[in-house]
């Protein structure tokens, strides 16, 4: 018998998914948006993605080297951060204003509290807050075609009608990579069917969301409406690739739905009554600090224990 | 040295309120906008910190052991009420910037604690110095998270402008968040130089061993810790048991 019986400790299957393998698909699942987002806006949209980009993985290795830690940049995380943080940033933005936001989202958010799995938010979203605190006029100013309009979102918010095959199709003002819902879904189907991202956090955030906003808004279950303010702003964008972000949302499903809903929750009280059109980034962060609780309420029982006696 | 004046080294260095002990932390966050700011809040919680302080010391043999913490707040909050009417009626517009956070000083800790921890033990001088050292530690935290929080946020130091012209004010560190980062980040630098040195670290919560005389930790056996009236009671309830098992086990042995 030449077969040799083979006796180890578990984990006994095997996957050839990695860190690195699953954010190459998340930076496959995010081209079509980027893409979208540099012929809407022009080589400057180009420019600020590189800047991110190469920031975002300098400043990691940087910090790795001073700290003398193992350099992780291979691992392609940092590059998923840069380019999600472009992709939230309007295309007018100075370049080292998103130098600075690439800055802080890794050293602050993310290597400070300890690498990639133990950051407590979404880097790249803790990154746009950080620009949109400091620089609110810039990060607001939205021009496209050479005028400053304002967003769909802000338009339908003071009651203006949009044309909603703009918004699907993305040929509208908005930060680089939010316009676009087709390109933007065209991303995420290939994240659902590789199994990367589940659908159980966008699925319920989307439709807490519109429920939460039918029923609670003045205009009700409109179609229309309803419609806008799923393709508006960076609702799309938040749901499929930064709410899904594997270290800051919950493990359990239960959990997941819980999470989902609340994100709809805050995007919907954001949305409605803050002094700002946009609010998935500041409800994505405001969810991703409560993560850890979920995770402590939802937690399964074990098998044979706990259950009726 | 002098062994009256020992304290006043010690709160402002090894002890410092603000970077060591992490007390005050409310103030410490909240009123820190600018260096003034920082500055203003100090020198007034020292003003009252070296008042209390004394009178406390000066009556530690006549307040009763069961009310004394009533007792040492009715002595900070006379403190507190004459320095916020001196304070509106001479710097109004430091008592407009600071606001709220005046007559809170009242519960300011560091206040309560030195006057738990060391005013109530020591004699008149001693406590003198622990306040007045105690005080302008607390100081020199504010101020110098003011200064940093201020230039970043405003780019300004003391209000002078010292930045170049283009610079563009990151208004996160006015705001709150920013009032933690830096705090964060000035712990950290602290850490780093007393690891430099061969000190252990400050940790939040944790006993080093050092700082007996002001930890207020609830579970530290240590003796410089005073039993509140509930531990006592519930001391002598466990003793009780103890004695009451011993005695069956006795009975259950004949």
């Amino acid at each position: 018998m030449n077969e040799m019986m083979h006796v180890s400790s578990n984990p006994h299957t095997r996957s050839r998914m990695s860190t690195s393998r699953i954010m190459f698909f998340v930076i496959i699942a995010l081209l079509p948006a980027s893409g979208f987002g540099i012929w809407n806006f022009g080589y400057r949209a180009a420019v600020l993605i590189a800047v991110c980009i190469a920031s975002c993985v300098a400043s990691e290795f940087i910090y790795e080297k001073l700290m003398k830690l193992p350099v992780t940049i291979d691992d392609l995380s940092a590059v998923v951060t840069g380019l999600l943080l472009a992709l939230n940033l309007p295309p007018t933005l100075p370049w080292w204003m998103a130098v600075l936001g690439s800055v802080f989202a890794i050293i602050i958010v993310k290597m400070l509290f300890g690498g990639i799995g133990q950051n407590f938010m979404n880097p790249a979203l803790g990154g746009r807050c950080f620009l949109m605190i400091c620089f609110t006029a810039k990060m607001t100013n939205f021009t496209y075609d050479g005028v400053t309009q304002a967003t769909p979102l802000a338009l339908i918010r003071d009651g203006a009608s949009v044309e909603l095959f703009k918004m699907i199709v993305g040929t509208i003002p908005g930060t680089i990579g939010e316009t676009s819902t087709i390109a933007i879904l065209a991303g995420a189907i290939l994240l659902i069917v590789m199994g990367i991202i589940d659908m159980r956090i966008p699925g319920s955030y989307l439709l807490s969301f519109i429920l939460f906003m039918g029923i609670f808004s003045d205009r009700g279950f409109d179609i229309n409406y309803l419609a806008a303010q799923l393709c508006g702003g960076g609702l799309m964008l938040g749901a499929f690739f930064m709410a899904t972000d594997y270290t800051t949302s919950p493990i359990t499903d239960k959990g997941k739905y819980i999470y989902g809903i609340i994100m709809g929750f805050l995007t919907f009280i954001f949305r409605s009554f803050s002094s700002a059109a946009e609010g998935v980034s500041y409800a994505i962060i405001i969810s991703n600090l409560l993560v850890p609780l979920i995770e402590r309420v939802t937690v399964p029982k074990c098998f044979g224990k706990g259950g009726e006696s | 040295m002098n062994k009256n004046f020992k304290p006043f080294i010690n709160g402002i260095v090894t002890e410092n309120p603000t970077f060591v002990l992490m007390l005050g932390m409310c103030p410490t966050l909240a009123v820190t906008t600018s260096a003034v700011n920082g500055l203003g809040m100090g020198l007034t919680t020292t003003a009252v910190l070296v008042l209390s302080n004394m009178v406390i010391s000066l009556l530690r043999k006549l307040i009763p052991d069961s009310v004394r913490i009533p007792a040492f707040i009715v002595i900070i909050a006379s403190f507190v009420t004459i320095v916020e009417m001196l304070l509106e009626a001479y710097l109004p517009s430091l008592y407009d910037s600071l606001g709220i956070y005046i007559p809170l000083i009242v519960v300011n800790c560091i206040i309560l604690g030195r006057a738990e921890a060391f005013a109530s033990k020591n004699n008149l001088i001693a406590s003198f110095f622990d306040g007045l050292g105690m005080g302008l530690g607390f100081t020199l935290g504010l101020t110098s998270i003011g200064i940093v929080r201020e230039l970043l946020g405003n780019g300004e130091i003391f209000e002078i402008a010292v930045m170049p012209k283009g610079y563009q004010p990151l208004t996160i560190f006015i705001l709150a968040p920013g009032a933690f980062m830096v705090l964060a980040f000035l712990v950290a630098l602290l850490n780093k130089l007393r690891e430099k040195k061969g000190k252990p670290p400050i940790e939040i919560g944790s006993c080093s061993g050092e700082n007996c005389s002001s930890c207020m930790m609830d579970c530290c056996e240590s003796k410089n810790i005073r039993q509140t009236p509930k531990a006592k009671i519930k001391a002598k309830k466990v003793k009780k048991v103890k004695a009451v098992k011993a005695e069956e086990e006795e009975v259950k042995d004949e």
